[in-house]
């Protein structure tokens, strides 16, 4: 492949360059072996498989996605059974991956955060503990570990008449972890509009109170204000509407408990798994971010007299996520990802009510095709916002 | 932070000892874990919780264990079955190779664990240890097949285990990492078909799960060849884990391209040379030492990946070991199974990740 970059135009005024050794040409060649090969091969393995396809009269298309599913599925966000579509049953697993991923990142963020200033801490105890579990973590297989929390729900938790109870309201036993939680109530409803509302309000005033200060030089307690608009307003509303707080407490009733939420062994040991594992990957990006502010910025920002939550605010942790942020994106990816793992303990994920539809009726390209699609729609949304975000803090250099 | 208590003793002696307090270890302590309030409380809370934890664990794992004993005896105590390991190391470490022939693949992992080791010492790195490792995969491929000098042939379904854990691994790496190279140089070029092609390929992989890939290979792979070409499971599984490793190694080593300064693109073409040679003689020996270490933690990845061949249905070590958990006689110890089969894990990825961790510091100074 010889290429360079300084075109034609040097050498072609004294003699003419022989036809194949124009690096233009030469480069318009090479592209049309490349496209040629990448074609052949995309043709022979069509033409194999609609060869086999048709030997064996497996018929394609998407046309089984109306079919009766005729298949349970053990949890799902929305009401299912199996008298419905295989499309619906698809979506079902669509939302469960979601809620797993979801769950999952949220906790993943904050364990990890934790870990990593753990590992920073002066306290040595700490600190090493931190390192152990990282250093563990890191180096076991997240399906081995997937299978462990897998069995340790199944083999060593007792059954619901023995159940564990850790913390009050808490049960945990072999069919899952059932927790109390608030009756419902239509205070709720007000208390949900009210917080976002709340969230938007404080969108707002951090752009009014960012102008003000850049005009005035005067400074708004904007996290204080904040905070009391988003969380304070739907105090208030819970308690005007009477301060409802009856428990919804779960209770023994034959084998199983009745009542509360209930976690499933399958999904518990997925969110175990998943964010014990990332977390510890989660705590190295945020320690190496934090390693990353060189000393000389705190001393700088006290030295011009911050105080120190102005100085974590604005100085420190806006570098700290730049190098934080983008690492992190693709850990969340990677839970992502691995949550595809649940097909091997039984959570109905998508990839698992994939297999199911693969098994049943056959249609084993638009199945697997169907994974890909939607991972690649979930990375391609990770990447759209890394895009948008690396642009946005992207440093002003001048 | 405590203010020093010989302050009000003013006169300064020469051979005045320090307080015990500030020497040895009770400064070590002070300093370390008793260093203000929150780091005290924070040190107290730690030790009561491993006070909570490590004695029932050690009383469990080695004091009321059972080391030898029948699966009987395990279930009447309450102490861990580490008894689940020796009754049946067999199959778990080889699968069902056939038993009087265990020598061979336990031969082909030490002969790999010793080239890992051999190639350790980076004073060894020269053209030769190409031909070493190319020999050397080939004399284990025999080893675990067979068929040639008199060895009886094995049929590869016949293949489980640990060697199967570190064929896919290892193999995968070195077929992958060829691959990665003129994958990220496809990515680096300037001519749009080939550039287009190696980013679709490379953000495909990186995009999609592992175990897609797997499926792919176990349900698919079968339709995509003519009429009568069968594969064997395991060439089928390790096509897949070479195609997704690649694309990882790929998005490394363009790391490593890009990190190489436009000077020596420019010197290299400067003394004429082309651009196979560029790369070959110039670019690619800086920018594949720049990536030494992520390549390790590749190698580590691809490892631990392995273990996903269990949900195909390979017997690698996870599933013999779960194949083992199945049996009646010793359901019911899988705590014990599982942490037998991580610490094989642990050691292997830490010793790895260990090494590429001394690499970086020694290529950096």
């Amino acid at each position: 492949m010889q290429k360079s970059n300084n075109s034609n135009s040097t050498g072609n005024a004294e003699q003419k360059i022989p036809f194949l050794n124009d690096p233009k040409i030469r480069s318009i060649i090479y592209q049309i072996v490349t496209i040629c090969m990448v074609g052949l091969l995309g043709y022979y393995l069509f033409t194999n498989t609609f060869e086999n396809l048709q030997r064996q009269s497996i018929a394609t298309g998407f046309g089984f996605i109306d079919k009766e599913a005729s298949f349970e599925i053990g949890e799902s966000l929305i009401s299912y059974s199996s008298a419905d579509t295989y499309g619906k049953a698809l979506f079902v697993g669509v939302l469960n991956t979601i809620k797993v991923a979801f769950i999952g990142i949220l906790i993943t963020v904050v364990l990890g955060t934790f870990l990593g200033i753990a590992r920073l801490s002066t306290n040595w105890l700490v600190s090493k503990l931190a390192a152990v579990y990282i250093e563990v973590m890191q180096d076991i297989p997240i399906l081995l570990q997937l299978f462990f929390w897998y069995s340790f729900f199944y083999d060593i938790l007792p059954s619901p008449r023995g159940a564990l109870e850790p913390v009050k309201g808490v049960f945990m036993s072999n069919r899952g972890l059932v927790f109390a939680v608030p009756e419902w109530h239509p205070a709720f409803k007000y208390m949900i509009a009210v917080f976002i509302a709340g969230c938007v309000a404080a969108y707002f005033l951090r752009k009014w109170a960012k102008k003000r200060q850049e005009k005035t030089g005067q400074i708004f307690p904007l996290f204080l204000c904040s905070t009391a608009i988003i969380l304070g307003l739907p105090l208030v509303t819970w308690l005007f509407s009477g301060a409802p707080h009856k428990m919804n407490v779960p209770e023994l009733i034959g084998f199983n408990f009745q009542g509360g939420l209930n976690m499933s062994p399958e999904f518990g040991a997925l969110l175990l798994g998943l964010v014990l594992y990332t977390a510890a990957f989660v705590a190295e990006i945020v320690r190496a971010g934090i390693q990353a502010v060189s000393k000389g910025q705190t001393e700088a920002a006290m030295a011009i007299g911050l105080k120190p939550g102005q100085i974590l605010n604005l100085v420190i942790l806006p570098q700290a996520l730049r190098v934080i942020i983008p690492p992190l994106t693709s850990q969340m990816l990677n839970l992502t990802k691995n949550s595809s793992l649940a097909v091997a303990i039984g959570f109905p994920d998508f990839v698992s009510v994939v297999s199911t539809t693969i098994n049943q009726t056959g249609q084993a390209i638009e199945g697997i095709s169907m994974i890909m699609v939607v991972y690649l729609f979930f990375s391609l949304l990770t990447s759209l916002f890394m895009n948008w975000y690396n642009k946005k803090i992207a440093l002003v250099e001048r | 932070m405590s203010k020093d208590k010989s302050k009000n003793n003013k006169i300064h002696i020469e051979g005045l000892k320090a307080p015990i307090i500030r020497i040895g270890i009770i400064q070590w302590i002070r300093v370390n874990l008793f260093n203000g309030v929150l780091n005290s409380i924070l040190t107290i809370v730690m030790l009561f919780l491993l006070y909570k934890i490590v004695p029932p664990f050690i009383k469990w794992a080695f004091i009321d264990s059972f080391w030898f004993s029948t699966a009987k005896e395990c279930r009447a105590g309450d102490g861990a079955c580490w008894s689940i390991i020796p009754a049946n190391i067999r199959f778990i470490i080889f699968g069902f190779y056939p038993h009087e022939l265990h020598w061979r693949p336990l031969l082909a992992m030490i002969m790999m664990v010793g080239l890992l080791l051999y190639c350790k010492n980076r004073d060894n790195w020269k053209k030769s240890l190409v031909y070493i490792w190319i020999s050397g995969l080939f004399i284990m491929g025999l080893l675990m097949k067979g068929g040639l000098f008199g060895l009886t042939s094995v049929d590869s379904d016949q293949w489980g285990g640990l060697p199967l854990t570190l064929m896919l691994s290892v193999f995968g790496m070195v077929a992958a990492y060829p691959l990665g190279i003129l994958l990220a140089l496809g990515r680096r070029s300037k001519m749009p078909a080939v550039k287009t092609v190696c980013i679709i390929y490379i953000e495909l992989i990186r995009g999609v799960p592992l175990i897609s890939l797997l499926f792919m290979s176990a349900i698919l792979f079968p339709l995509f060849l003519p009429q009568g070409v069968t594969v064997n499971k395991i060439i089928r599984a390790q096509a897949a884990i070479i195609m997704f490793t690649a694309a990882y190694i790929a998005e490394v080593v363009r790391g490593g391209l890009q990190a190489i300064t436009r000077g020596q693109y420019e010197a290299a073409e400067s003394l004429g040379l082309n651009y196979s040679q560029k790369m070959r003689l110039v670019i690619l020996p800086q920018a594949l030492k720049i990536v030494i270490p992520p390549t390790v933690g590749i190698l580590i990845s691809a490892f631990k990946d392995t273990s996903l061949v269990v949900i195909i249905a390979l017997y690698e070590i996870l599933k013999t070991t779960r194949t083992t958990l199945s049996d009646p006689a010793w359901m019911g110890f899988s705590t014990e199974a599982y942490i037998f089969v991580a610490m094989i894990y642990f050691v292997c990825c830490y010793s790895m990740s260990n090494y590429s961790r001394r690499l970086e510091k020694e290529l950096h100074s």
